[in-house]
């Protein structure tokens, strides 16, 4: 890195630890993210404990720009977060697809006491980037992520079951064939069952763009 | 899906059953129990005879005081009450709006709202008494003389439109909330847009306690043009959920989904949640 592009991180980095109202943090992680610096990722997950939402929205972007550097530093401060950053680092974590967050995503979809936290997690652990993970371990992760969905469509809180139906519709275009007949049959009794009418809808839309083969 | 297994538990960890909430409700020598109860039924819904008339009997309730003269137990009562349902509690819900307490009268207002009788019209009206002149803040409390909002938002629930007189000069409170609470209820009278296009404004404000209250008021009136700036605002992403949960099922009971499909406006508010998780 150049010495004027360092010192431009080091400028932005003191600009989100000086910031004094609350849009100014927003505005000043908000330039740090862009960057797309590795070194901001430091900075950028603190930021996520900081109960702003408009910073944490823009962290989360700059983090997820960063991709896989930013993954080894979410997955070692999750334990220390408050629910509400946790919920911010997962859906990072869920963007990024990293193979390597997965047992934490699968763990957070089932036992987290935070809706959120178990929302984010549940998207994530549908949004995996498969091919990321070596061939001879895709199927059995697979077939660890339908169970827990298949558990997630039960859970109590409408926004995880909701959850749980997106990645049941992109796990359905990623997996063996075999799991197809499973996914479907799941996504019709959410459709009949489910006493949420948002989430009975999505089990609409995931049913017609998985018979629909153009729109998958 | 039945209950929470956890909320069936009570504050000592014993399993609470519908029995113990009826006994504990009945007696009056421990207040705690009793304020725990009340919300109890409201919470699981329990709606039989015998609960209404206990929640009838804490509704008058005299013995339960706070520190600052009011009545803790009439407010849980009053809440749970418009949890069950049963409109034979209207009229004693009505008498609470003349209560001394803010809260109760205001717990009370929204038990109306929700059990949508139009007998809560006429009275509620009466709270709007002097005007936006009269809604002032109590000295040394949080709050206004009358639960504005709360009144101002069930007069819009219930189809007050005779009360659009009354309820419009409230746009210009000194509130923010209550200006919100106007043209959400005026939005509901009169089906007038314009009355939206105030409340999705408030989606940029710098105070995220106000963009927090357009979202939810918006998504109370399941404004389908909203949902893109709801959807854009600097918020929680739990609480955009929530705003257009309710918008979309709005939209889709107008639609006749599920017998209806969904159409390209459900998708459009589908795939603005499905970004949000």
């Amino acid at each position: 890195m150049s010495e004027t592009a360092r010192a431009e991180v080091t400028a932005l980095i003191q600009g989100v630890e000086t910031a004094d109202s609350k849009a100014a943090l927003v505005q000043a992680v908000a330039r740090l993210a862009a960057l797309r610096d590795p070194e901001a990722i430091p900075t950028l997950i603190r930021v996520l404990g900081y109960n702003n939402p408009g910073a944490a929205v823009a962290a989360v972007e700059g983090l997820v720009a960063l991709g896989e550097a930013a993954v080894d530093g979410l997955l070692t401060e999750l334990d220390g977060y408050n629910y509400g950053a946790r919920a911010w680092a997962i859906r990072a974590l869920a963007l990024i697809g990293d193979p390597r967050a997965l047992p934490v995503l699968l763990e957070a979809t089932t036992v987290d006491f935070a809706l959120s936290v178990r929302r984010a997690a549940a998207r994530g652990a549908g949004a995996i980037k498969w091919d990321r993970l070596p061939a001879d371990q895709v199927t059995g992760a697979q077939a660890e992520v339908l169970q827990v969905l298949l558990q997630a469509i039960q859970d109590p809180e409408w926004v995880v079951r909701y959850a749980a139906v997106v990645s049941l519709q992109t796990l359905a275009g990623a997996t063996r064939v075999a799991d197809l007949p499973v996914i479907v049959t799941a996504l019709e009794r959410v459709l009949l069952e489910d006493r949420t009418l948002a989430v009975q809808a999505r089990a609409q839309w995931a049913l017609d763009q998985l018979r629909s083969p153009i729109s998958t | 899906m039945g209950l929470d297994s956890e909320a069936l538990v009570n504050v000592q960890g014993d399993a609470y059953t519908v029995d113990q909430a009826l006994s504990n409700l009945q007696q009056t020598e421990d207040a705690g129990l009793r304020y725990y109860a009340a919300w109890w039924l409201g919470r699981f819904r329990v709606a039989q005879p015998e609960a209404i008339a206990a929640l009838m009997v804490a509704l008058e309730d005299g013995t339960d005081r706070s520190s600052d003269g009011g009545y803790p137990l009439r407010r849980n009562a009053a809440r749970a009450l418009g949890k069950l349902g049963d409109r034979q509690v209207v009229p004693a819900l009505i008498q609470c709006l003349t209560c001394s307490d803010y809260y109760v009268r205001e717990a009370a207002t929204q038990a109306l709202e929700s059990l949508g009788d139009p007998r809560a019209i006429a009275p509620l009206r009466s709270l709007l008494a002097g005007g936006v002149e009269a809604a002032l803040p109590v000295p040394g409390n949080p709050h206004l003389v009358q639960p504005y909002n709360a009144i101002l938002e069930a007069l819009g629930s219930l189809g007050a439109t005779e009360a659009v007189g009354e309820i419009t000069p409230f746009l210009s409170h000194g509130v923010a909330q209550v200006q919100n609470a106007a043209a959400r209820a005026l939005y509901q009278l009169t089906a007038d847009p314009a009355y939206c296009q105030a409340l999705v404004g408030r989606l940029q404000e710098p105070n995220l306690q106000l963009r927090r209250s357009a979202m939810m008021d918006l998504g109370a009136i399941g404004y389908l043009p909203a949902a893109p700036a709801i959807a854009a605002t600097l918020a929680e992403n739990s609480l955009k959920l929530i705003a257009l949960q309710q918008i979309l099922e709005h939209h889709l009971q107008e639609q006749g989904f599920p017998g209806q499909g969904l159409g390209p406006d459900s998708h459009q508010v589908l795939a603005l949640m499905d970004n949000l998780l």
